[in-house]
């Protein structure tokens, strides 16, 4: 296999982009990203959407973004995971470079999700789940989600205060990050007292609903030199799933394809978790980022409340988690989300952050969920 | 979800029959083809106890679409008494009652409409079991 680098990131802010189409948020995205890399020739595109047929009754979407950048006659493809379609799709564009057979490859993720009601919105996203014995019981992924919180609150004795910590902590790094849907600081009153969605979940637990594109450029790691002396390598990969449906699960407080997807992972890159700098996880609900931070090896198994509230995955702790805001607050597109993520560690790895710049990152990680860890999928990135 | 999508779940839905495999004993539900712990294709029908215990849940206040009528309602994780773990609603109990590891028993309910020619879909929900001071049993 060859080495794989990331070249160029493009990333459009999370927002209520009601003027934008799925066509034209994608493409500028990608300009975005091209510009970044140096406008090399591109010679094969991949596309993380989850569902545009549902959000925009739009599908066959590869060949008509393909066609809007230009790019109808070289190979497209979209690449449907749920909520990790984003990671779907650079796992899959990592093989192609990898592989030999496309040298500069395209990866973005899209998706349009505000031409919808939100009643209408929890449905489709509750289409990740069994629509025969989840969804059809009345059960969304916030409630699934939510019936974890519990368990966990009730075995390690954690009040919902722990869980607000994490989410303002990630307001608070969204409030530095120029692409985030909520650029802005919050209280831990405000993150503690919502509208329920999922009790224990409430409202400011919860990930947003919002559209947002994001795309990278990757090539052979010898030929990235010719395009930027900031050169970012893909250095391990890896796709895990476990039970579809949750209840057949042998343990309901941990993601046990996070805890495989990493592994691989880390093996891959010859790294352990101490070894991680920077890392942006899945944090589609504030359990759900409490449970990434154990099951990617930052803290032990019950103690990732712990490590929230001791600082060590702030910005400026052991090992800094969600420095865009995550997906709480930078935002979650759902198929763009693991590009974003990838994106923000580019730049984390680059020093080209900004005010939300964590000091001396050399090693960072994605992880990118679909369901209630249906799958995962971790990459990392190395600093050249 | 159309007629067939219905009739095809009646006898999980209406009568709890799971997938069961004499090999390694293991228990499917819903029921599957082969078995995913020793390999075996050859399972056998077997009927769920309707009884259990709620081992988590939660209180749904935003409801996907098709649900907004019944909001807010219960739904939880339920243990029956052969060790099978199913997701159900959580019906005849107040929220404020419930607690992990009560006592729970299936019942028949509606529920769902889908539109005004649709069919109504009916199937297992759990209700608490209640001691003779009407407050949920809790055995454990
Ligand atoms: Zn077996």
């Amino acid at each position: 296999m060859r080495k794989v680098a990331v070249i160029g990131v493009g990333m459009i802010k999370v927002d209520h982009h009601w003027k934008e189409s799925i066509r034209s948020l994608f493409t500028k995205a990608a300009i975005n990203a091209l510009e970044d890399a140096g406008n090399p020739d591109i010679d094969a595109l991949y596309v993380g959407n989850m569902s545009a047929g549902q959000f925009n009754k739009q599908e066959n979407l590869a060949p008509m973004l393909a066609d809007a950048l230009g790019l109808e006659s070289k190979p497209s493809l979209r690449v449907e995971e749920g909520c990790s379609s984003g990671s779907a799709a650079l796992y899959m564009a990592l093989k192609d470079v990898a592989s030999g057979m496309h040298d500069f490859v395209l990866v973005g993720g899209v998706e349009k999700m505000m031409d919808t009601a939100t009643n209408d919105a929890t449905f489709i996203i509750s289409t990740v789940t069994d629509q025969e014995y989840e969804a059809f019981t009345g059960l969304s992924l916030a409630g699934i989600n939510a019936m974890v919180m519990r368990l966990y609150m009730n075995k390690f004795g954690v009040k919902r205060e722990s869980f607000a910590k994490f989410v303002v902590q990630m307001h608070e790094n969204a409030s530095k990050n120029p692409y985030a849907q909520f650029p802005f600081k919050i209280s831990l009153d405000k993150a503690l007292n919502s509208a329920p969605v999922a009790e224990p979940i409430h409202l400011m637990d919860c990930a947003p609903i919002g559209d947002g594109a994001a795309a990278l450029v990757i090539c052979p790691a010898e030929k990235a030199k010719d395009f930027t002396s900031d050169q970012v390598d893909i250095i391990g990969a890896w796709k895990a799933s476990d039970t579809f449906l949750f209840h057949m699960r042998k343990d309901f407080l941990s993601m046990k394809a996070t805890i495989e997807a990493s592994r691989n992972a880390y093996e891959m890159a010859n790294i352990t978790p101490e070894d991680v700098d920077v890392a942006e996880v899945h944090d589609s609900f504030s359990i759900a980022g409490i449970l990434a931070i154990e099951d990617l090896g930052f803290a032990r198994k019950g103690e990732g409340w712990i490590a929230v509230e001791e600082g060590l995955i702030s910005p400026d702790g052991e090992t800094p988690v969600n420095p865009s805001g995550g997906l709480k607050a930078r935002g979650h597109p759902i198929g763009a989300t693991g590009i974003y993520q990838a994106a923000e560690i580019v730049l984390q790895l680059r020093g080209d952050a900004g005010k939300r710049q964590v000091p001396d990152a050399r090693i960072g990680i994605t992880h990118n969920t679909s369901g209630f860890g249906t799958s995962a999928i971790v990459h990392v990135f190395k600093a050249e | 979800m159309s007629p067939s999508n219905l009739w095809r779940e009646i006898p999980q839905r209406y009568r709890l029959e799971a997938a069961f495999c004499p090999k390694c004993l293991t228990t499917y539900f819903p029921p599957r083809e082969l078995c995913t712990e020793c390999g075996s294709r050859e399972l056998e029908k077997k009927k769920l106890p309707t009884r259990g215990k709620l081992v988590t849940y939660t209180v749904i206040h935003t409801p996907p679409k098709g649900f907004e009528l019944y909001a807010p309602y219960i739904v939880g994780l339920i243990k029956l008494e052969d060790g099978t773990h199913l997701t159900a609603q959580i019906t005849d109990a107040d929220p404020d009652k419930l607690d992990l590891d009560v006592d729970v028993e299936a019942v028949i309910r509606k529920v769902k409409e889908n539109g005004r020619d649709g069919p109504i879909y009916y199937g297992y929900k759990f209700r608490p079991i209640l001691n003779a001071n009407g407050a949920p049993e809790r055995k454990c």
